[in-house]
């Protein structure tokens, strides 16, 4: 700064009255919106690990059967109900690996329950990538190695066994192959009959939007559960799990795109307003193209947003036609399936382990929506 | 006469980023006004923000003291409690914000909204308080202060809306008053009112004012104090009449060779000639149905009425006016984006002598043919471009609609017109956002340009930019103009801007044409009481051309309160007289 006689103050920074023109003004922001919202979403840690749990979840489903000691069906009847077991590492303050203690069980014919005795002297180390039941690796090739198994003689039951002798946690892990992925198919459903509506409703507005609004408003008044329960109710009994699981999830679609129609119309709206939607028509683009090339591209972002707090619902619907008897039905296994068994009180007492499908429930729910909350935040990446 | 209010040294930044104010220092005295003139990003806002502390979250005061020197004593504002901040807020200083639409609650009558104040500063009982605050009204200039206490802010206009919030501002007669932008969302005959009003009631209670705005104009009709700003630094200080009378930094220089000016001394021009025009609007109006209650008929509304306009071919005609004076909707019925109420035409002749386009009676086949001849470019340059769209895409995207050339021949034509608009090859696969205001709407201006247009309709193209680009802007539209051989439809709120760059002007209010000129006869000899006021309402950078209130007052009131030979109603109409050749006025004669 210098003063002028005349008492002004005049910085005398050098000055440049020519600006270039093809300076770039933001080059941080030259860069496709993928891009700059994977920079804003970094920086949400619950969201980033929720995402890879997710992830690492997902990837695993293929490979359920290698990972699991025991097979879904495969039944241990001198182990009913056994109590969940712990690997240990060290015997009598030696190192010797991971290993088992074994059990045997022994009928309490006073109180009808089975009691198990643990046999603290006699380490059974575990077996690894070993010969065990056969399975399908991705549900095609043919496999019988196993991640870890029981030596002979001793059982693996990390999360207790069920009422027939059957392994919890491998279960679990099989379940989740139907249960991570009725959400998916779900959401694909209503994604399609939600962002056709939507966008339908949204963009040629008028008498076709309304339409569509009463009819979203109708399939909205009905009560969802009874709604669930008649259709589920209404799948031939004598079809396979498979059949069972595609409808269910087709089912648990067709009565989300309500909400997913309503949140595409509301964004088609505000983004018809835009100016380059103005400008693509005054261009002579055809109403396909202003939506395909300009307003669908501009909210998928929130669209996955959307999707991914919705999936939770499913994976919750889907449990809960499944814990009440009228989803998938055994043998399929599923979370909800194996919670069945689960639903008496007397058992939950005895036998709380029966329950422990409930956690990977809570966790994938939350995770799904911790991930869609940070999504959602970071999706705006221009402003600052 | 000591300063009221001090900054001194403020260093403002974001997070561990660059500062975006550095080292500003100014001063205010009682009864005085300063201004904080800029451009956008030039950090003025946040410097006044920071008197009050109120910045956005993650900006942080890293030096500097601002110190109030006041009826209370000396208090240091960069070191006062939060708790103790809240009591100054509102009583010694207090805000006028920039968006009168936004800074009032829908839900409360503007009198509850106003009487807070007192409510929280004050100490007399409610029955003073609501007196002091309709006697507020009164002073900020309410015709009725009862009815405005009971009223809504949905019942008033943005004028209206604005003296409201300067009554919420004055009604504890501070001793500091901040404006903020406080007539940029305004018409321009509203701006020169609320000015005039922000200056009576200085003069009544002798508060210091700082005033931040962008206006040079506005500047010179209020300012004692300039402080110049740029980038987050002070460019330039001192004493209005100096700074505007003889700048000395290279930057205020800038500035002011960009403010648009009407120019003061202007000669009548000749009659622009009609015989070869590239677009005719003949006896167009647009009539919109209200959407009413089922069970009755919606009310009507008409935008615009009888409107006659004439496009040469090669020339610009402008049309000015304020907001919800029917301009856009003449753009749009020009564009055929609307159809015009049945009995208006408008012939769109892309070529001279060759075939004609009937805008309002256009198939599919002829309104592809039309959209290759008649482009619009849009006033927001930050959504007149999909973020999601490289450059390239958007600019190839015309030709791909209208199939023409294979990706070669359009990327080529894309790079063709980035030179055309003044940008380098190397943007073609940038993505928008990294382009500032300026640049982004020489792209779309670029966009509107790939299909060889004959025809571009411009709405407001350069309203939301700041001044010295805005001139960048209307200097590259002239040059396309003149090099390319195109005519334009300008339409524009501000008779400045199309001072330079119309043939022809309409001026339009309450959707008439009211008088129509080439701008120099216009400038010379306004007839139309309407025309009259927006020239004198726009402020000019020159502290010997104060704005006329008067003049104003007089033009910009309802249609009923003009002299009786410009009078109109809703039924009755006076027809658009040629007073001289080429010199039109809606006028009995």
């Amino acid at each position: 700064m210098s003063t002028l006689p005349d008492g002004r103050y005049i910085d005398d920074a050098p000055f440049d009255p020519d600006e270039n023109i093809n300076r770039l003004d933001r080059a941080d922001m030259d860069a496709p919106n993928w891009l700059l919202v994977w920079r804003k979403f970094r920086r949400h840690r619950l969201g980033l690990l929720s995402g890879a749990f997710l992830l690492f979840s997902y990837l695993m489903l293929p490979v359920a059967g290698f990972i699991a000691p025991y097979t879904p069906a495969e039944r241990n009847a001198d182990h009913l109900y056994a109590p969940p077991q712990a690997i240990k590492l060290f015997h009598e303050g030696r190192f010797v690996g991971p290993f088992v203690y074994p059990r045997t069980a022994t009928a309490d014919l006073e109180n009808f329950r089975w009691t198990y005795e643990t046999d603290r002297t006699r380490p059974m180390p575990l077996e690894f990538f070993c010969e065990g039941s056969e399975y399908r690796l991705a549900g095609l090739i043919r496999s019988d190695t196993h991640l870890f198994c029981a030596p002979q003689g001793a059982t693996v039951f990390l999360w207790g066994s069920d009422r027939l002798g059957r392994d919890v946690f491998s279960r679990i892990l099989y379940g989740a192959q139907l249960s991570l992925t009725v959400g998916l198919i779900g959401i694909t459903v209503s994604f399609i009959l939600g962002i056709g509506f939507g966008s339908i409703a949204g963009y040629f507005g008028g008498k076709t939007d309304w339409i569509i609004q009463r009819t979203i408003e109708i399939l909205r008044s009905l009560p969802e559960l009874p709604l669930w329960l008649a259709l589920s109710a209404a799948v031939p009994s004598n079809w396979g799990p498979v059949a069972v699981f595609f409808i269910i999830s087709i089912i648990l679609g067709i009565l989300d795109w309500p909400g997913l129609a309503r949140a595409v119309r509301s964004k088609f709206l505000s983004l018809r307003e835009e100016e380059y939607v103005r400008a693509a028509e005054m261009m002579g683009a055809s109403s396909g193209r202003v939506i395909r090339r300009h307003l669908l591209p501009n909210f998928v972002s929130h669209l996955i947003a959307s999707a991914t707090l919705s999936i939770p619902a499913m994976i919750l619907g889907e449990t809960a036609l499944s814990f009440l008897g009228l989803g998938l039905r055994a043998p399929a296994v599923s979370w909800g399936v194996m919670l069945n068994d689960a639903q008496n009180l007397a058992s939950i007492e005895i036998y709380p382990w029966t329950a422990i499908p409930m956690l990977p429930i809570i966790v994938v729910v939350l995770a799904f929506n911790f991930l869609g909350d940070d999504l959602r935040d970071s999706l705006d990446p221009y402003e600052s | 006469m000591s300063e009221l209010l001090t900054v001194e040294d403020l260093t403002i930044g974001f997070h561990d980023a660059d500062p975006v104010v550095e080292k500003v220092s100014f001063s205010v005295r009682s009864g005085e006004t300063l201004a904080l003139v800029g451009e956008s990003g030039s950090g003025k806002t946040l410097s006044c923000r920071a008197v009050l502390r109120i910045l956005p979250r993650a900006a942080r005061i890293r030096s500097g003291r601002i110190t109030l020197n006041g009826s209370a004593g000396r208090t240091v504002l960069t070191a006062l409690s939060e708790r103790r901040m809240r009591a100054i807020r509102g009583d010694a200083v207090s805000m006028i914000f920039q968006e009168p639409m936004r800074s009032l609650s829908p839900l409360h009558r503007i009198g509850n909204q106003v009487i807070e104040v007192l409510n929280l500063h004050g100490d007399q009982g409610t029955k003073a308080a609501r007196k002091q605050v309709l006697d507020t009204f009164e002073r900020v200039g309410f015709p009725d202060p009862e009815r405005a206490y009971n009223a809504y802010p949905f019942e008033m206009s943005g004028g209206m809306r604005q003296r409201a919030m300067i009554a919420m501002a004055m009604v504890a007669k501070p001793e500091v008053l901040i404006a903020d932008e406080p007539t940029t969302a305004l018409d321009v005959t509203t701006q020169a009112q609320v000015l005039g009003l922000i200056k009576d009631l200085q003069r009544d209670t002798g508060m210091a004012v700082i005033l931040v705005t962008h206006d040079l104009g506005v500047v010179a009709n209020m300012a004692q104090h300039v402080v110049v700003m740029n980038k987050g630094r002070v460019m330039e200080s001192g004493p209005a009449p100096l700074v505007l009378g003889d700048p000395a930094h290279g930057y205020t220089r800038k500035l002011f060779a960009a403010a648009p000016a009407i120019p003061q001394v202007a000669n009548p021009a000749p009659a622009p000639s009609h015989h070869d025009l590239i677009l005719d609007i003949r006896g167009v109006s647009k009539t919109y149905t209200m959407r009413g209650a089922s069970w009755k008929a919606g009310a009507t509304v008409q935008a615009c009425r009888g409107i006659d306009l004439k496009v040469p071919r090669g020339k610009t005609l402008a049309i000015v006016g304020e907001s919800g004076s029917g301009k856009t909707t003449c753009a749009r019925i020009a564009l055929g984006a609307e159809l015009p109420d049945p009995g208006g035409e408008v012939v769109f002749a892309p070529e001279a002598g060759g075939p004609t386009i009937a805008v309002h009676a256009m198939d599919r086949a002829a309104r592809t043919a039309f959209q290759r001849k008649a482009q619009m470019v849009f006033q927001d340059p930050y959504s007149s471009l999909s973020p999601r769209m490289r450059v390239v895409d958007a600019l190839t995207e015309p030709l791909e609609i209208h199939r023409i050339g294979n990706r070669r021949d359009r990327r080529d034509k894309a790079a063709e017109m980035l030179a055309m608009v003044g940008l380098k090859r190397d943007m073609l696969y940038r993505y928008p956002h990294a382009f500032s205001g300026g640049q982004r709407q020489r792209l779309s201006i670029a966009r509107a340009l790939t299909l060889d247009p004959a025809l571009l309709v411009c709405d407001e193209p350069t309203s939301a930019l700041d001044v010295s680009v805005q001139e960048q802007i209307l200097t590259l539209l002239e040059e396309i103009r003149d090099r390319v051989g195109l005519s334009y439809l300008f339409i524009s709120h501000d008779l400045a801007v199309v001072a330079r760059i119309a043939d022809e002007v309409a001026v339009m209010r309450q959707g008439l044409v009211v008088e129509q000129a080439p701008p120099d006869t216009l400038f010379h000899s306004p007839r139309h009481p309407y025309t009259k006021a927006l020239i004198a309402a726009q402020p000019t950078p020159d502290i010997a051309r104060p704005i006329d209130l008067r003049l104003v007052s007089q033009g910009a009131g309802a249609p009923s309160s003009w002299p009786e030979a410009f009078r109109f109603s809703e039924t009755a109409v006076p027809a658009l007289a040629e007073l001289a050749p080429g010199h039109k006025v809606r006028c009995h004669v």
